[in-house]
């Protein structure tokens, strides 16, 4: 991406107006965009950290002297961030921001056979897939939030921006509490999960309802698609996480003397599990152990440090990933299987459009000419909700105060 | 304080009296609005913190909660008792007024740093779970009844319709789910329970059985004292105006520190003890002395001299070990052997008298405590704070490798030193030292407290040697 390009995006392109009101949940602004820090990133890895605005103009202005490879946004603080000099010491502190996740293809690179480190293609997309299912129809009906905002993060994962009054003003305990519920998969792969409670046979409510999901996505995914059990390194892993020493040395035997697909090997799981009567231990704790084993595959997983801390910077959307040019668009989770990373705009391909269409003028919403629209459309949307339900607040409150 | 007498009920001939601070626990909505003294001030804080300062440690030390609770409570019975409303023949209200206050004046030492707050409000989340979990039962209901905490009951139509969610998150050993009750808030309040997915939630609500309640109020204990906290910080300015005051919280927030230490100051029965003659103190540092003593020692035998606050420090420690001003003057004498006898007279003889009182003010000087050393400009200093890494782990190996440290004890104390807990390093040299007398992990100088003096170090060293010496003798003249 030369400089040229990305100036040119950031003056034509870049929809500012919609970032402002996103983060400002109103149309005017108010101290959830004057306060709130925006981190710019600067060829040679600089960055040049709080800097606040007035208003989407101002924004776009800076944005457009500076010329950053992206930026990132950081929380609402007590006082303007570019203030914060002037404020008495230990009383500039972060008091809002969006809840935040990330998702991340390396952390799924011990599970995936498709591809390795920064490569992402269709199929391993499906993993992204199945933890963005989980984590919206959890952080909906669990949680109760409703202004989710999924945004592709350029190149192999996906962040979440959650903007629920609540979750604004999540402190970074609660944070660490939301992370700790939705954390399952044990850092040691070869550790087993332990997610029931003492004594209890019975998944937790939250993770029953997302083994039903992920039990299909397991069959199509991890045993046909990915085969992650053909390899021997494959199926040894998924043997150390079987609790009962007999059926793991029946299973490796057989599994050593001829190859099989994945789907076979689970069959041969499910058989050796029928060989104890119904009704006993021994099944029982092999049928848990077989749960837990999809949950592992299959779970989301989170990079944690990203949703921890209220100050944490995280890409803003409609940036370019510096690497691949593609612009970190808004997802819609109802459609997130069908979304493919490789149809995402990047940014030659948009100013190509530009120089195709038109008159060759300037204009501030050059967007709308482009395949970047119906992108900008959908976050436009997510603002009138979040931007409705303030001003239902608002007259309430002067409903009250009358 | 005002009486109620009862006239009809036969029971209550006995007259009810109406406690100012009716119950045990408190949340310390409201500031004592009351004249205190200076004294009171000051006192009502040292005793708090020297629990809060065992507690800090407890937690460095990872510490069991029950080993906690159990530090916690004998320092409380210490320091800040605070008897059952029914107790009797203890004045409730004064102790209830001490801890009221106390918590307070801490409130503003602390209050200055968001570090300083943030400790503050763990120690006291702890304090307060203690309380909680040893209050009677009646107690305790009748405190939580006096507040509002903003939880729901949960309906037995709504319950029965999440059973399963519900079952589903029940231990083994938990109330049968029939005759458990649940209460209903939002999931931020609990966010421990949330944290190791313990409770059912929906909605934003989290579903709290009884048994988890405590969560709720402490988690609200938490919140409000967080808040108060940040508004008092706004506020301290003005307060600091007040020299006094000022100083007195200087000092208070130090505390946490090093632990806040008795006062170790040589009284006349120490003196005429067990004597502690000059050619002794050779053998008694090399059992017995804390690393800083150590260190003030060798230096003075390497170098045969030592800086002003070096003979400050180390002479101080000694004459509170025990050694008479006579013998003080013959061992420094002795010491400083590269100088004549009227240059050691004009120079150092006035101030070893001195120190002992017996010259200019007489006062009874104090020796120094690990806070006063810890926040000296670190010549001679603390070990574990002012050596670097390097040097402090091949002084502790060379000093104590003879009383059983060996390299692998060194992991665990660079670890706590590198976090700045150099009282609970040092503590751990102690119990590693006197593994032999028996000191266990955990025990600390008796009682499981930390380190807060070198005296306090280099006397329960003593101790334990001349009781062991003492079972020995017993065990000959019983066989
Ligand atoms: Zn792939």
């Amino acid at each position: 991406m030369s400089a040229e390009m990305m100036l040119t995006f950031y003056r034509r392109l870049y929809p500012f107006k919609s970032i402002f009101q996103w983060l400002n949940h109103s149309p005017t602004p108010d101290s959830f965009f004057v306060r709130r820090e925006i981190a710019f990133n600067l060829p040679g890895d600089v960055i040049i950290r709080y800097n606040s605005f007035n208003d989407h103009d101002e924004f776009k202005r800076q944005t457009c002297k500076l010329n950053p490879t992206r930026f990132e946004i950081g929380p609402v603080y007590t006082a303007r961030p570019r203030d914060r000099k002037t404020a008495r010491p230990g009383t500039f502190n972060p008091t809002h921001r969006e809840l935040v996740f990330d998702i991340d293809m390396t952390d799924y690179d011990p599970i995936r056979t498709c591809c390795s480190d920064a490569d992402i293609c269709k199929r391993c997309w499906a993993f992204i897939a199945a933890a963005v299912r989980v984590l919206d129809t959890g952080l909906r009906e669990q949680f109760g939030y409703v202004h989710l905002l999924w945004v592709y993060s350029g190149r192999r994962g996906i962040h979440l921006w959650i903007s629920d009054k609540e979750a604004m003003g999540l402190t970074d305990d609660q944070r660490k509490a939301i992370v700790g519920w939705l954390t399952v998969v044990p850092k040691d792969e070869s550790k087993r999960l332990n997610v029931r409670a003492f004594g209890s046979r019975a998944l937790p409510a939250s993770l029953q309802a997302a083994l039903d999901h992920l039990a299909v996505v397991f069959t199509d995914l991890i045993l046909e698609d990915q085969d992650c059990f053909g390899s021997t390194d494959g199926y040894e892993a998924l043997l150390k996480l079987i609790p009962d020493a007999r059926v793991a040395e029946a299973l490796r035997e057989h599994w050593a003397s001829s190859s099989s697909s994945s789907e076979t090997k689970w069959k041969d799981f499910k058989t050796q599990i029928k060989t104890y009567p119904k009704g006993s231990t021994a099944r029982a704790i092999l049928t848990e152990a077989m749960e837990d084993i999809i949950l592992q595959y299959t779970y989301p997983r989170l990079d944690e440090n990203v949703s921890k801390k209220r100050n944490h910077l995280l890409k803003a959307p409609f940036c370019v990933h510096p690497k691949t040019g593609r612009v970190c668009v808004p997802v819609d989770p109802e459609k997130i299987e069908e979304f493919d990373p490789e149809k995402v705009p990047t940014v030659s391909q948009l100013l190509g459009e530009l120089d195709s269409g038109g008159d060759g003028d300037e204009h501030h919403s050059d967007w709308e000419r482009t395949s970047l629209k119906p992108y900008v459309d959908m976050l436009d949307r997510h603002n009138a909700a979040i931007m409705g339900e303030v001003r239902n607040e608002k007259r309430e409150a002067g409903d009250l105060s009358w | 304080m005002f009486k109620i007498e009862a006239r009809d009920d036969p029971k209550s001939q006995v007259q009810l009296h109406e406690l100012e601070y009716p119950h045990r626990l408190n949340f310390y909505d409201k500031p004592p609005l009351y004249d205190v003294s200076i004294e009171e001030f000051e006192t009502s804080a040292l005793d708090r913190l020297r629990i809060l300062a065992e507690i800090e440690s407890s937690r460095v030390r990872n510490r069991s909660w029950e080993e906690t609770k159990k530090v916690t409570g004998d320092q409380c019975d210490k320091y800040l008792q605070l008897k059952s409303t029914l107790a009797v023949g203890v004045d409730r209200d004064a102790q209830r007024r001490k801890d009221h206050l106390g918590h307070f004046v801490l409130r503003l030492a602390f209050c200055r740093s968001e570090e300083l707050r943030r400790r503050f409000v763990q120690a006291e989340m702890t304090l307060f779970k203690v309380r909680y979990e040893t209050d009677a039962s009646t107690e305790r209901e009748a405190f939580l009844r006096s507040r509002d905490f903003n939880w729901v009951a949960v309906e037995q139509a709504e319950k029965e319709k999440y059973r399963e969610q519900l079952i589903s998150y029940q231990s083994k050993g938990d109330t049968p789910f029939e005759n458990d009750k649940y209460y209903k808030v939002r999931w931020t309040r609990v966010p421990d329970l949330v944290d190791k997915r313990k409770v059912f939630l929906h909605g934003g609500w989290a579903y709290v059985p009884s048994r988890d309640q405590s969560s709720i109020v402490y988690d609200e204990f938490q919140a409000r004292l967080e808040k108060a906290m940040i508004i008092t910080s706004r506020y301290m300015p003005r307060l600091d105006e007040d020299m006094r005051i000022g100083g007195i919280l200087d000092n208070l927030s130090q505390g946490f520190l090093a632990g806040v230490s008795g006062e170790w100051s040589a009284s006349p029965a120490d003196m005429n003890g067990d004597a502690i003659k000059a050619e002794m103190v050779d053998e008694l540092a090399n059992k017995h002395f804390p690393m800083c003593m150590r260190n003030s020692h060798q230096k003075l035998r390497m170098d045969h001299r030592l800086n002003h606050f070096g003979r400050l420090q180390y002479g101080l420690f000694l004459k509170v070990l025990g050694v008479s001003v006579e013998e003080s003057i013959v061992f420094w004498r002795k010491s400083f052997d590269r100088i004549n006898d009227d240059t050691f007279n004009k120079m150092y003889k006035y101030n070893i008298r001195h120190s002992y009182g017996l010259e200019g003010k007489r006062a009874n000087y104090p020796a120094k405590n690990c806070q006063q050393i810890l926040t000296s400009g670190g010549d001679p200093g603390c070990p574990y704070r002012h050596f670097s890494p390097e040097n402090l782990q091949s002084a502790l190996l060379s000093t104590y490798a003879p009383l059983g440290l060996t390299s692998n004890d060194l992991p665990e104390l660079m670890k706590t030193v590198k976090d700045g807990h150099y009282h609970v390093a040092c503590t751990r040299v102690f119990e590693i030292t006197h593994g032999s007398s028996g000191v266990k992990k955990g025990e600390g100088v008796g009682g499981g407290e930390s380190v807060t003096h070198p005296n306090q170090y280099a006397k329960r060293s003593m101790d334990l040697q001349k009781e062991a010496e003492e079972k020995v003798a017993q065990m000959m003249i019983t066989s």
